[in-house]
């Protein structure tokens, strides 16, 4: 699905991301975890289109999109739940979800996504004609992955879904991408929240300063003692 | 006498909303204050005119192919003024400065082409009918301006916010970023936004060159500041607020010279300018509705 080779990215002259080589293959879950500043917002913005990398090859499903710009990207099937949430706060929660399904024209299946994300999130129905920016950050958070899953894409980033809400939402928030994955929807997640990320995953990558410091299946990953020690606490 | 002033501010109000819409659209939608949209409405003007008189088409098909025109001409303006300066990030002052560039050079291609003097409309363009109701007479063209700009105006409100374009473009307004990660072309949202306030402004342009029956490339300097007092009364970007805002002005306008001089004319929308930043920066209704929705 994602095969991403030898990643270079630069801010001016920081390297935020180095030679870094990973792959999602379909039907998986992927996480990415990291200390902060490892580099992971930039590797899902650079797969996405809103930072150029420096050198290196973003391939979906075997095409190079390393030079397409954003919004190709999405047309292409990439959907993104981005760090910090990027709720479209002025305009209702509705339009946010109508503009989730923007890349689509398939206007019955769009009206039954739509019902069907109300059922599955009420308090979205309930909030519909309501500006997205009123909600709770838990709210917005549902709303945003709802609005992603309106693009019925190929692959789903999502960079820290659970920064800062409380632990009961932050255990809804995994038991949604849970549910997504049992859809046949390809995920790609990035994670504070390690110990979480490693129980719905796959496969996991652990960066570390811009680079690749681990790659295994994530339940060898969840035992093994120098992840655990760094990135498990206790 | 006062119902007359009062008709008379109101279909003036009208085509001020109408001029001032695309103003703020474009403030709205990308934070800028396009100091050309005046030239803009000047050449929407000029083409209504060049469609009469050269290409002898009638008055109500000469009104769509200006806005079309003048729209074409804020897509131009857009690709050199603002474009290459947005790529870069350049701060606000320079695509401000940028935008008096444009403005001068579109004043003075229309000033090569048409010349300096004032350019009219044969007088035959549009029947002559006086309504009377009780003392207080009304033009058809005031009548017909009134209610063109109306329908303009509904039409850009449903625009924006009933359809799918107007949510892209408020999701646009609104931060470019997420816009284009949801697969909004943002581009191409923004050359749109330009068509239509240059459209707008044409519009404005031929509506008043109508009713004054007088164009000339300088039509728009007086605009600058009209166009620039009705936004700031309704708030930077704000829709509904441009309406009201052009209505207040044309009102102050036309009573302040039909009580007081009508030498203040051009001084009223200073006057009310000053007023309003200093009681109510944010505008009369706050803040910018595009980006508030
Ligand atoms: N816009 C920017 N300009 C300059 N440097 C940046 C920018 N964004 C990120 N960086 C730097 O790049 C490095 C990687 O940042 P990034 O946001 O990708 O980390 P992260 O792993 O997502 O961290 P966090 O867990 O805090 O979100 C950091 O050193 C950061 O300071
Ligand atoms: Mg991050």
């Amino acid at each position: 699905m994602l095969k991403v080779s030898n990643l270079c990215v630069n801010y001016g002259a920081i390297e935020a991301v180095r030679d870094l080589s990973f792959e999602v293959k379909a039907g998986q879950v992927v996480a990415i975890i990291g200390a902060n500043g490892a580099g992971k917002s930039t590797t899902l913005n650079t797969i996405g289109g809103l930072i150029s990398p420096a050198s290196g090859k973003i391939e979906l499903e075997g095409r190079d999109i390393s030079g397409l710009r954003s919004d190709q990207i999405a047309r292409l099937g990439l959907a993104q739940v981005p760090e910090g949430r990027e709720v479209l706060a002025t305009l209702t929660v509705e339009e946010n979800l109508r503009l989730g399904a923007y890349i689509r024209n398939d206007h019955q299946a769009i009206e039954a996504d739509l019902q069907s994300m109300f059922e599955r999130f009420p308090i979205l129905k309930t909030r519909r004609k309501q500006h997205a920016g009123l909600m709770s950050g838990g709210e917005q958070q549902m709303m945003v992955v709802a609005r992603a899953l309106m693009a019925r894409p190929k692959l789903l980033t999502l960079d820290e879904p659970s920064m800062g809400l409380a632990p009961l939402i932050v255990n809804q928030i995994f038991e949604i991408i849970t549910e997504i994955r049992a859809q046949g929807v390809t995920l790609l997640l990035v994670e504070q929240n390690a110990r979480k990320a490693l129980q719905v995953a796959d496969y996991a990558y652990v960066l570390e300063r811009g680079q690749l410091a681990y790659a295994a299946p994530a339940a060898e990953l969840r035992d093994d003692p120098k992840i655990v020690a760094a990135y498990l606490g206790e | 006498m006062f119902w007359q002033q009062v008709v008379n501010a109101i279909w003036l109000g009208a085509v001020y909303s109408l001029f001032a819409l695309g103003y703020t659209l474009i403030f709205g939608v990308l934070g800028i204050l396009n100091l050309a949209h005046p030239s803009l409405y000047m050449w929407g003007a000029f083409i209504g005119l060049v469609c009469v008189t050269t290409l002898h088409l009638p008055i109500w098909l000469a009104l769509p192919v200006a806005m079309l025109g003048s729209g074409i001409l804020g897509i131009l303006l857009d690709r050199i003024a603002f474009k290459p300066l947005r790529a870069r990030h350049a701060p606000h002052l320079a695509t401000l400065i940028s935008s008096i560039g444009a403005s001068i050079v579109l004043v003075n291609i229309a000033q090569g082409i048409f010349g300096a003097e004032v350019s009219r409309f044969p007088f035959d363009i549009f029947p002559v009918h006086v309504f009377n109701f009780g003392g207080v007479s009304v033009t058809l063209l005031q009548l017909t301006i009134l209610g063109i700009s109306l329908v303009i105006m509904v039409a850009l409100r449903w625009l924006i916010m009933g359809t799918r374009q107007g949510q892209a473009m408020r999701a646009v307004a609104y931060n470019t970023v997420t816009a284009a990660r949801l697969g909004i072309p943002v581009d191409q949202i923004i050359m749109q936004t330009f068509f239509i306030a240059g459209a707008l402004a044409g519009a404005a342009g031929v509506l008043l060159g109508l009713a004054f029956n007088s164009i000339s490339p300088f039509m728009g300097g007086p605009m600058n500041l009209k166009g620039l007092t009705v936004i700031v009364l309704g708030g930077l970007g704000n829709i509904e607020g441009a309406v009201i805002g052009g209505f207040i002005l044309a009102f102050s306008e036309v009573m302040s010279v039909a009580y007081l001089s009508s030498d203040l004319r051009d001084a009223v929308s200073f006057v009310l300018l000053l007023i309003i930043l200093l009681v109510r920066p944010n505008g009369l209704l706050g803040h910018s509705s595009t980006k508030r929705a």
